[in-house]
């Protein structure tokens, strides 16, 4: 898992069928000074709730599709959890 | 395996159920020298009671850390903090 700030939402009306109803967010992946660490990318919900302004979790890969397991879905990233606190080198940053 | 320190602890609620109660620590990757690989990090679950400053070992790989924690062929994990290393 790293570490990723949501910056937006998408909607793809079109899709491979088994991502029906999945939501989309726009990520942009952070540093673990929460700095940012390159190109958006776009990313499905695995945590039900994540908007934009939220600090996530994400999971790439193979483990990205299986947070939606049972389905089998072509997702490369995904959102594990809305992080609550974080806490850095002894400092709560958010 | 990779070598890291762990840098920060993460907290979420809201979070897929396979995550819930799991403790979740940041890791950075550190050289043989002991400094910081740039800018690498990965967060991975903790099965050894490490924290935060000490030198540890993570398993980054899906189906061993599946193995690892028991479960079927679909758990969503795939980093795992299974050792600290003392010198």
């Amino acid at each position: 898992m790293k570490l990723g700030r949501v910056t937006g939402t998408l909607v793809a009306s079109v899709k491979a069928a088994d991502m029906e109803g999945l939501k989309l967010l726009l990520v942009r992946p952070l540093t673990p000074a929460l700095g940012a660490e390159g190109p958006l990318f776009v990313a499905t919900d695995a945590s039900d709730q994540a908007g934009p302004g939220d600090l996530v979790t994400y999971e790439s890969s193979r483990e990205a599709a299986l947070l939606h397991a049972p389905r089998f879905v072509p997702v490369d990233k995904a959102i594990v959890g809305i992080v609550d606190q974080y806490a850095y080198e002894g400092e709560v940053r958010s | 395996m990779i070598l890291g320190r762990v840098c920060g602890t993460v907290v979420a609620t809201q979070q897929h159920a396979f995550y819930r109660g799991r403790t979740q620590l940041l890791v950075r990757y550190t050289l043989p020298d002991g400094s910081f690989d740039g800018e690498k990090y990965v967060i991975a679950l903790d099965l050894v009671g490490a924290g935060e400053g000490e030198t540890v070992l993570v398993k980054d790989e899906g189906n061993s850390a599946r193995q690892i924690l028991g479960t079927d062929a679909n758990g969503p994990v795939r980093s795992l903090i299974v050792g600290i290393v003392d010198g």
